[in-house]
Order: structure tokens, then sequence, then C-alpha cells
């Protein structure tokens, strides 16, 4: 791909270091037939509500043609954006931070943290604060990080890793979460009560009743954002349960960690995302609850506030031209229920906090392609295209991942693959060479039969995952010959 | 180099390609959902308030105590807060019905978890998505106010429903230095994090009664 000058990729975090590639992963993942049951009903559910709504707008395809200019625009003229929403930020009493990487941001929230003298913070589920680690990185501080969104508390109590950008526990079911909540809530503040069901109604009141009392204590609220508006210094959370809510109202401090690319030029430009992001994300026409906010505001709210403008790999990205529309992305995740690969394997084979196909291009340009996961990220995908046509801000996640597929086998060299090609390509270029192979591989057939070939030594990596067709017992320009041959022409 | 300024260069780098400026970008793209008349607006506005099961109650303007009253019976509620710059007649109703905090009563936040209601005026209404929006002036108080009592009882006037969510977000357009806090509210609070199964009331007040005052019929 074609690039200017590039800022540093990201460094691939603790917790993912050492992921196996993807098809390793996967086949972990595929064994696990409860947690596909559970994919499966969930993708399929929320892609049905999806298709439903988005069939109610007409306009549809402009407004994703809206949707994706406001972002491009954004990222074109990032430097000046970003300059603009830190003057309209601090304009409106915020405290403005940057920060290079995932380390740099973690100081800075835990310096904010330490500055109120507390140990806790309730937090509102956010991809940038996981994708940083700062759970972790407050843990190993001695502060305590609370989930706060049902399904995060889920994931943070089952000592779990999220696996869906947009609801992390779908790979559990009901009973999981009500074994889940019995046997940790206790350890950790309000117990879970001793009658509790498995209905999905008394596991969100255990939530309610447990998280409360955390709320309405916490001095310090950390959280993402959705959207940051340059020209008036708005921030915007996007929610459902009102769990957001209370974490950016509540509290007297407030540490919003945004990704430099979520910043929108204009106050107009949120007409689009907001028509966007609910009907593509949870099917909904809207979601049940959005907060702005802009600075601090005075006698509502919390009135120190902070915003951390996180790199981490971002700008790295921005160099590539093509690669460049993956920062687009709202994290709707609507391309994860729309794959068929990712509707089999889950999330977590992705080896990253962005998982499905967004997560196959984001990973391995914001991290580089050396790690083992990071080269098969590009090939975790059929190209069918669904992801493409799900995209609220129509990323062409097709087009890069075939762009990333030929960077990994430029940078890999010479593999048997390419020496495979080659020699096809000999073998192609010449009929008699073409005839005498074929005649070989129908030699092949007839020795084996119907039989199935599960696996062919020296193609490894192919038939790991794939059985080999069997080999016909005759060419097509044998059975050419023997039944419309010479005579019958 | 200072972190913002190492984040700047690397941006002003990666994106060295383009040659246009912010100003040369068109104004910003609308894309409008068409209203069929203010009439099918504001029934389209309380069918969509009604489909996340929220309830709607449509009164005329000499109606809306008596429904705000009813509403705080109906949920049987003892206590409600009420902001300091509410309609003196939807006050002195809930007065009738309730004891009443004013919210400069409730000065700690954590107090209002033992109110079990609140009764507020809004800003916008739009019926495309059946959204209320709050913009936190003084007839809906601070926002802790409309977050931690379980019953909100909102009140919104015709004028106030646009059709669309551009036509919401051009009213609600901020002036220069005098942004207010929005909490744009879609129906009770809600989740579907366990098997995508629907449950309306995690943390949000979980009954929200939408009264709209039909002023133009």
């Amino acid at each position: 791909m074609t690039t200017t000058t590039p800022g540093p990729v990201q460094q691939t975090s603790l917790v993912f270091v050492g992921m196996p590639k993807f098809p390793t992963a996967a086949r972990e993942a595929l064994a696990n037939t409860q947690q596909r049951r559970n994919l499966r009903h969930a993708t399929h559910t929320i892609r049905d509500k999806r298709a439903r709504v988005v069939a109610e707008v007409p306009e549809w395809e402009a407004l994703r043609v809206a949707g994706a200019e406001a972002k491009d625009e954004a990222l074109a003229h990032l430097g000046d954006y970003l300059e603009q929403l830190e003057a309209s930020l601090t304009a409106n009493g915020a405290t403005v931070h940057w920060a290079r990487d995932a380390a740099e941001a973690n100081a800075i929230v835990l310096g904010i943290v330490r500055d109120q003298q507390v140990d806790e913070v309730v937090k509102v589920k956010s991809m940038a604060t996981q994708e940083i680690e700062l759970n972790e990185a407050l843990e190993a501080a001695g502060v305590n990080a609370w989930e706060t969104d049902l399904a995060e508390l889920i994931v943070q109590l089952g000592h779990d890793r999220p696996s869906h950008i947009l609801v992390p526990a779908i790979h559990r079911n009901r009973s999981e979460v009500r074994d889940i909540f019995r046997r940790e809530m206790a350890a950790v503040g309000r117990p879970a009560p001793e009658d509790l069901t498995d209905e999905p109604a008394r596991l969100a009141e255990a939530a309610r009743l447990h998280l409360r009392e955390k709320f309405l204590r916490a001095k310090v609220a950390v959280s993402g954002a959705n959207f940051a508006v340059a020209e008036t210094g708005t921030l915007v959370v996007v929610e459902s349960e009102g769990n957001g809510r209370m974490c950016l109202t509540l509290p007297e401090t407030l540490v919003t960690v945004v990704g430099i690319e979520k910043v929108l030029p204009r106050w107009d430009d949120l007409a689009p995302m907001l028509q966007l992001l609910p009907r593509s994300s949870t099917g909904e026409r809207m979601n049940p609850y959005t907060t702005m906010w802009s600075g601090a505001h005075d006698g509502d709210g919390p009135q120190d506030v902070h915003v951390v403008l996180l790199d981490n790999g971002r700008s790295h990205v921005l160099a590539d031209r093509v690669g460049r529309q993956a920062l687009r992305c709202i994290r709707c995740s609507a391309c994860l229920n729309v794959c068929p690969v990712y509707e089999r394997t889950g999330g977590h084979a992705y080896g990253s906090v962005y998982p499905g196909p967004i997560g196959a291009v984001l990973n391995p340009q914001l991290r580089g392609t050396t790690s083992e996961v990071d080269k098969s990220l590009p090939y975790a995908s059929s190209l069918c295209g669904a992801c493409f046509d799900a995209c609220p801000v129509r990323i062409d996640i097709p087009e890069l991942l075939v762009e990333l597929r030929g960077r990994v086998v430029e940078q890999e060299g010479r593999t048997a693959e390419s020496a495979a090609m080659a020699a096809a390509a000999w073998v192609l270029s010449d009929p008699k060479r073409l005839a005498a192979a074929q005649r070989a591989a129908t030699t092949a057939g007839r020795v084996i039969g119907g039989r199935t070939v599960r696996a062919v030594p020296g193609l490894g990596a192919w038939t790991d995952a794939r059985d080999v067709p069997t080999p016909p017992t005759e060419t097509f320009r044998q059975w050419w010959a023997r039944e419309r041959g010479q005579g019958s022409r | 180099m200072s972190a913002r300024d190492e984040i700047l260069a690397r941006v002003r780098g990666a994106t060295a390609d383009v040659v246009t400026t912010p100003a040369d970008r068109a104004p910003t793209a609308v894309v409008e959902e068409t209203s069929p008349g203010r009439a099918a607006t504001l029934d389209l506005f309380a069918e969509n308030v009604a489909d996340y099961r929220a309830q709607v109650v449509r009164v005329a303007a000499s109606g809306v105590a008596g429904a705000v009253a009813d509403a705080l019976r109906q949920q049987g509620c003892a206590t409600a807060v009420l902001p300091t710059g509410l309609d003196p007649a939807w006050r002195g109703a809930a007065t009738e019905v309730v004891r009443v905090l004013d919210e400069a009563d409730v000065r700690v936040d954590a107090e209002l978890d033992a109110v079990d209601a609140v009764v507020t005026a809004a800003a916008v209404g739009i019926a495309v998505t059946g959204t209320v929006v709050l913009d936190h002036a003084a007839d809906q108080g601070r926002r802790a106010l409309t977050l931690v009592p379980d019953v909100h009882v909102c009140v919104v006037r015709a004028g106030q429903v646009v059709h669309d969510v551009p036509e919401a977000v051009g009213r609600l357009r901020p002036e220069p230095g005098l942004a207010r806090p929005l909490t744009w509210v879609s129906g009770p609070s809600a989740t579907s994090d366990i098997e995508l199964e629907r449950v309306e009331g995690v943390h949000g007040p979980r009954t929200l009664v939408v009264v709209l005052v039909d002023e133009e019929v």
C-alpha cells in the first residue's frame, strides 16, 4: 500500500502477546458447541433486527455516503480538527491530555485517579480503554476499576475476555451468567440475591442492585466517547442501560479516553451518525440513552473533566492511503453480526479487543503484520462482502483484506504457496505439460477411488483446515476424446 | 517533543498527501426523512415512544396537570422531586398526590435514590425515533434528577416535536460558549446483553411516562 510518513505501530498488549494464528485459535472455538449455539442465536437475532430497521429508511445509502464523508473529512485534516477540538474543550473547562501510546494513556489516567486519592473508579464500556488495558494497569496500581455495562460486568466477574464489540458476553448464555453472578458478586460488593434465577430480567435486576451502591459512592468515572465534535467541544456517549449516564453524571471527576479518529468536524455531522449508529448497532431506531456534554457544566455533573486523546497506532494507519478508511469505524459491530466466519468462531480467535471483519483489517494495520495472529487475520474471511454491505460508513473491508494479504505475501517472500503458484504457471503455459500433469492426477484418482483425502504431505497449511478434493479418474480432455472423439465431431 | 506536538506531527506527516483544507468542505449533507404532515408527525412520535414500551398520554394544554397527577398516582409514587423551573400548575398537581421535594432541597445526588419519581418538561421530541431530548434547562433540572428516581414523567409540547434526527440536531446546536448538557431518551433504560433478549429497566428510570400536549389541536 502507498504510504506517506507512518507513525509507529501499536505494541501488542500483554494479554494478546503470543496468540496463535487465527486458524489454530478458531479450531478451539469451533469445538465449543455451547458457544457456537450461543453465537448463532445472538448474531442471527441482531442481524434480523438490523435488517428490519434499516429497511425503514429509504435514504439509507445516502446516509452511508454522508457518514463516510464526515469521517473522511475528519481524517483528511485530522491535525487541524484535533487542534480545534482541544481549543473547544479547553474553552468549555475541560483539561486535555495527549497520549502517544497505551502506557502513556494509562499513566495519565492513573495520575488523575491518584490526585483524587481514591482506590476505585466506575467505568462506562469503552473500546479504547479495553485496547490500552486500562483496567489491568489500574489494578496493578491498587485501584479497582468497576465495569458497569451488564455484559462487561459478566465478562469481568467471569474473569473472561470480551468476544464482541457491542455485546461482549455474547458467548455466554443465561444459566452461565446466573452461575457467574452467584459465585462472584459477593466478593466485590453486594451479593446476588439468594433466589436468583436465569431469567434475563432477574439477572438485570441483580446487576442494578449490585452496581447502584458503586455509582452513588464513586468519586471518579472513566469513559470513552463515540464522537468528539471539534467545532463545539462536545463529547457523545451512546448507550442503552443508563450505566453510562450514571458514570457521566454522578462522580465529581470524569476522565474520557478518546481515540484521535473519533473526531467529527462539525456539530451537524452528528445527524447522520445518530441516524446510522443505533440502527446498525443494536437494530433500534434510536438507542435508549445518549449523553452529550461539552466540558464542565456549572452545577450539573462532574466539575473536574479530563479528556485523553489517544494515538496508539492510529497515526500509523492514517498514513496508508487505502488502509486509512478503516479509521472511519464507529464500532457498531454490524460487520461481526453478518460475518459467516465470526458467527462460527466467535471473537476470541481474533487475538484483539477488535474481533470480526473490522478486527481482521484493523489489527494488522494498528499492530503491523509481524505476529502469527496478525499475519493470519487478513485470511480470516471468505471475502463474501457481507461486511461491506452492512458497514454504515462504507469501509471496503474485502478490499482491505486483499491488500493486507498482498502485504503479508510480499513480506514473507518465497513460500510453499508462491513456489506452487510458480510451478502451476510453468505447467499451465504449455499444453503438453498440462496434459502430462492431468494424466498424473488421474492416476492418483484411480488409486484413491472414492475415499476422502484429509491431508497431503507437503500441503500441511492447506489441508490443515480443508479436505483435498478427490482427484478424478479421468481428465476432461480424456472424457472429450472418448465421448466426442474424432468420429463424432 | 511533547506528546501533543509529536502526535500532531505524526498526523500531519500521515496526511501529507492531502492538498485540501477544512475550508474547502461543502456544507454538511443533510439526509432528511420527509414529514407526511404535522398531525402524522405527532402520531408517529406517540406511536414510536409507545413502541419502546414507554407510556404515552395525549392531552390538551388544559389537561397536563391532571395527567401528571394521574401518572404519579398510577405508579404508586409517594415522593417526587421537581426541577426549580417547572410549570407551577404541574407542581400544584403533583403536590396533591405525592410529597414534593424541590431540586434545590436535594443537594446530594445519592439522596435521590430514596425518591420515587421526577416530573420534568423537555427540549425536543423526535418522531421518527420516538426520542425525547432533555437540555436540562430550569424546567428539567440537573441531569441526576432524571436519572436516579425510578419513574420519570416527562411533558412534551407538540411544538417541541420535530420529524427527524437532522431537524433535532439543528434545533439543539449549542450557542457558542453556552453549551448545555443533553440527554436523549428513547424509552426506558434497556439491555439486550443476555442472549439478545430485551429487558426494560437496568439503571435509569424503569418507567417513562410521556405526556404529549396537543397544543395545536
